[in-house]
Parts: C-alpha cells; sequence; structure tokens
C-alpha cells in the first residue's frame, strides 16, 4: 500500500507540482526570481570595471567580483528557496491540509530541498549568461570545479533556510523576515569579497566551520592561482552534510513541537 | 478506486481517555468514545468544547498529552502514516492554494492520495458536485460555497474509509447545504465509510448522523442517536437538547421530561 512506502517520488512530486504550478501561473514571480541577481551583477560589473583600472589585486582576476557575488546569490537564493516555498504553505493556510495528508515530514524537506534547487537556478543562471556578453566574465570559466562550488553553496543555503522554516513553524509569521535577513549574518563571515585571513583571529573558527568561507577560498584560488582546490571542496561538502543533518533534525523536531502545541492547524495571517 | 482492507474494525475510531492541554488550558479532558465502521457521528459542542482539538488528534496533527487514539486499527500517534491515505478532512478554516485552479489543487492532492486513474476520478467528482465549470479557475476566485465544495471534493478524491469533516456546510446557503448532506449520505452508502462530523449545525446532525457524541469544556456530556437524545431530554429538536447541554440544564431538563 502507498502509505507505507517509507519514502515516495509521487508525494514528493505532488508538492513540487503544487509550487510550479504557482510559478507558471504567475510570470511576476518568476520574474521577481532572476530580478535581483541580475541586478547585483550589473552594479558589481560597473563596479568591477571601475577597480580593474584602480586595484591591482581585482585587476589580477577582473572576474573575482562577478563570480563572487553570482555565487553569494547562490546561496542567498538556496535559502529563499526552503523558506519562502515553505512560507507559501503558510500564506495560503495550506499547512494543515498538508500534514494531514499522506506526506511525510522528511518527504517534505525533500521536495522543498529540490523546490529550492529549481529556484535557484531559475534564479542564478539569467544572470550568470548575461555577465558574459554584458562584462566580459563568465563564471562558467571557472570549469568543473564550478559545479562544486554551486552544489555547495546550494547545499549550505538549503540548511540555512531550512533552519529558518522550522523557526517559522515554531514562532509563527511573526518571524518570516527571517528568511531575508539571517542569512546576511553569514556574509562577513564567508569571505566572499575578501580571503578570510583579513578576519580577527578570534572569528577564524568560526569563519571555518562554514562551508561557504571554503567555497569562496575555492573561487578565489581558480581565479588568482588557476588552481581546483577539490580539498575546500571536500571539506565544504563534508560540512554541508553536517549542516544538513542538523537542520533536518532540527525541522523535524519542530515538526513535532508544532503537533504538541498544536499550531498546525492555527497558521495563516 | 478499490477498498484497501477488506475485513474493517468494528470500530474504526476509538479514543480512550483522551486528553489534550495547552499550558494551563485543558482543551480535552478523558474523553473516550468509538465510532462503529460505516456509521455517521457527530461531534457537538459549543465554541471552545474540544470539537476540533479531537478531529486533529484524530488526524494525528496534534499529540495527546495521554490517552489513545487508534483509526482503523492504528496508533495514530506511532503509525498514523500508515492510515493517513485511507482517511481525509475537510475544514473551512484549511484552505487550499487560492493561486492554484481547482483541477490543478485536486490534481495535486490525487497525487499526494496515490489516487489512480486521477483524471477520471476529477471529472467525475467535478460532475457530482458541480465543479465542472469551475474546475479550471483560480481556487481563490470562487465563492465561499463553491470552494467548500472543492474542499470537499478533495476530501472524497481517496473514496476515505475513515472521513472527518468539520462544518462541512457551513457558509453555503440552505439549498446547497442540503445537497451537500445528501451528497455525504450518498457517500457514506457507496463506500460504507465512517464519518465523524463537528458540526454546530443540529438539522445537519439530525438528518445525517447515527449517534451524537456532545462536549462541554472537553468532556463527553452525553452520548447516543439524536432520537434518543431529543426523548431523553423530554425535547422537540437536537437544538434544544444542545442548549440544555450548552447552558447545563441537563439535570433541569431531565426531570421535567421525566
Amino acid at each position: 500500500m502507498h502509505g507505507r512506502d517509507v519514502f515516495s517520488f509521487r508525494r514528493v512530486g505532488a508538492f513540487l507540482l503544487r509550487h510550479l504550478y504557482v510559478l507558471k501561473r504567475s510570470w511576476p514571480r518568476l520574474l521577481e526570481l532572476a530580478y535581483w541577481p541580475f541586478v547585483q551583477m550589473i552594479l558589481w560589473g560597473f563596479i568591477t570595471t571601475f577597480l580593474v583600472q584602480n586595484s591591482n589585486w581585482v585587476a589580477q582576476a577582473s572576474g573575482v567580483l562577478i563570480s563572487a557575488v553570482l555565487l553569494w546569490d547562490v546561496l542567498f537564493r538556496a535559502n529563499l528557496g526552503v523558506s519562502v516555498t515553505f512560507l507559501e504553505e503558510m500564506w495560503a493556510r495550506n499547512l494543515g491540509q498538508l500534514f494531514v495528508s499522506p506526506l511525510r515530514a522528511y518527504e517534505l524537506v525533500a521536495a522543498l530541498w529540490l523546490m529550492s534547487c529549481i529556484r535557484t537556478v531559475i534564479s542564478v543562471l539569467p544572470a550568470a549568461f548575461l555577465a558574459v556578453p554584458l562584462f566580459g566574465v563568465s563564471v562558467f570559466a571557472l570549469g568543473p570545479v564550478l559545479a562544486t562550488l554551486f552544489a555547495n553553496l546550494l547545499l549550505f543555503g538549503c540548511s540555512v533556510g531550512l533552519a529558518i522554516a522550522a523557526l517559522v513553524l515554531r514562532f509563527g509569521l511573526g518571524a518570516e523576515s527571517l528568511a531575508w535577513v539571517a542569512v546576511f549574518a553569514l556574509a562577513p563571515l564567508s569571505g566572499i569579497y575578501y580571503p578570510i585571513d583579513v578576519l580577527p583571529q578570534w572569528l577564524m573558527p568560526i569563519a571555518l566551520a562554514l562551508p561557504s568561507a571554503h567555497v569562496f577560498e575555492g573561487m578565489r584560488a581558480v581565479l588568482f592561482e588557476d588552481a581546483a582546490r577539490w580539498d575546500l571542496a571536500g571539506l565544504a561538502f563534508a560540512l554541508n552534510l553536517v549542516y544538513g543533518l542538523a537542520s533536518t533534525l532540527f525541522f523535524l523536531r519542530m515538526v513535532r513541537v508544532a503537533r504538541m502545541r498544536g499550531l498546525l492547524l492555527q497558521q495563516g495571517e | 478506486m478499490p477498498r484497501s482492507v477488506p475485513t474493517p474494525p468494528a470500530d474504526a475510531i476509538v479514543a480512550e481517555s483522551l486528553v489534550k492541554r495547552f499550558g494551563a488550558l485543558t482543551a480535552v479532558d478523558g474523553i473516550s468514545f468509538t465510532v462503529r465502521t460505516g456509521s455517521t457521528t457527530g461531534l457537538l459542542g459549543g465554541n471552545g468544547a474540544g470539537k476540533t482539538t479531537t478531529l486533529s488528534m484524530l488526524l494525528g496533527i496534534v499529540l495527546p498529552t495521554s490517552g489513545r487514539v487508534h483509526v482503523l486499527g492504528t496508533d495514530m500517534v506511532k503509525h498514523r502514516y500508515d492510515v493517513l491515505q485511507r482517511m481525509n478532512f475537510s475544514s473551512p478554516y484549511v484552505d487550499l492554494p487560492r493561486r492554484l485552479s481547482v483541477a490543478e489543487n485536486l490534481t495535486v492532492y490525487g497525487w499526494l492520495y496515490g489516487v489512480s486513474d486521477l483524471k477520471r476520478r476529477i471529472r467525475v467528482l467535478a460532475e457530482d458536485l458541480h465543479l465542472t465549470a469551475f474546475l479550471d479557475r483560480p481556487t481563490g476566485d470562487l465563492s465561499a460555497g463553491q470552494r467548500t465544495r472543492v474542499a470537499l471534493a478533495k476530501a472524497l478524491l481517496n473514496d476515505p474509509d475513515v472521513l472527518l469533516l468539520d462544518e462541512p456546510t457551513a457558509s453555503l446557503d440552505p439549498d446547497t447545504a442540503d445537497w451537500v448532506r445528501g451528497y455525504i449520505e450518498t457517500f457514506r452508502s457507496r463506500v460504507n465509510a465512517t464519518i465523524l462530523i463537528a458540526s454546530h449545525n443540529m438539522a445537519e446532525v439530525e438528518r445525517l448522523c447515527d449517534d451524537v457524541v456532545m462536549l462541554r469544556d472537553g468532556q463527553i456530556v452525553d452520548r447516543g442517536p439524536p432520537q434518543d437524545l431529543i426523548g431523553r431530554y423530554g425535547r422537540q429538536s437536537l437544538e434544544e437538547v444542545f442548549l440544555d447541554v450548552a447552558r447545563n440544564r441537563r439535570v433541569a431538563a431531565s426531570a421535567a421530561g421525566s
């Protein structure tokens, strides 16, 4: 019987279908997804154009700032992909219907992560392609290591987004702004635009515990030294396994707390 | 859809000593009841009596503080995913996504419940519930009554063995409400479903229910078939019985009746 399936791709697909229907119906949503990464790319493209003439560091690798901003957007959008998809269920007051259906909580987690992948690709890919003709910068020039950078940032963003979704489930829509602001606390520690060596010594252990810090170090290694740092990619991936597991367990715990406190039928504006 | 279990238990729903506390508030206070397979039972009570909390515990989305809940022989605290596919639920207080069309919503939930031959099932339900003309319209654009019928269509998609309905005719005009009640009766007799209805509408409960559980302050204060209750309280209608119970006039009413 299907209801006893431990994991059902059909049920995960049902959740994805629900959100793909929303995207299909609303071109402003699609446009909104791609809009901000595009604006960021334009802004940093002009800054790069200026700095190439005035900064030796940037002149050594003119694509460093645009690559960094595009990769940061992968993390940011992946976080939003999970948290906003979950928030949409709360805004729609649909959470109760989902939790009385056979969809298991961990299938919901899988569906949120997959939906986040889709939303992140829709968000970042147009800006990445347009950077080539507009500023002569191709993030794809990072080569095969780009796939590991992208995957690691995607995974980390999903973990952050899932932790935020868990907090929103526990504390209600009053906590929804976390989806947009919380991830920025990671930005200074991730060394997006600068090597993490510049951080104070006492912050270094925290930065090194973030997969994003190793990703951006890896990006600079390719751009400045033409070196593919697979060790950094592996370290980031190992950390992502920890964060992914921790955020999933935290989310499942908050679902249980919501069941204890009777929150699942009360969600909504 | 073929029925999943050929020999269902005698009691589809068994609640034993159910208690639910939210901090200092005791929403459900030690209730026990059973619902016979294939019967329709009404859960009656005023606002805050514990009806929705009880339904939520039966669905497994609220965990009891103590006590046991079994649906179709399955412990809903530990193994609810074993039976959720054979249950369904409708409430005016839980929406379907309003941006999705009716057909899209039914497709998504059809996938979630593993409904076979889904297109045909949606077509049949849409015809039965007079929704065919609205299938391609966003659910949020429909009137409250139309949305209630869509919610009912979703609740019937999987031909559930156990159907929990929270105020199934709320916000419907009398004509549509009467029609929906007729449809629920037809559905029950067609698939021998067990139905539990939480309602404030006494005429609805009198018409649909074989048995009534009356709640006040989280406790069961009486139960029995509607006509038995009316006779026991010496009243003309279930509404009068409800008022006696809600206003704690049982002793006086019983004395008057005797």
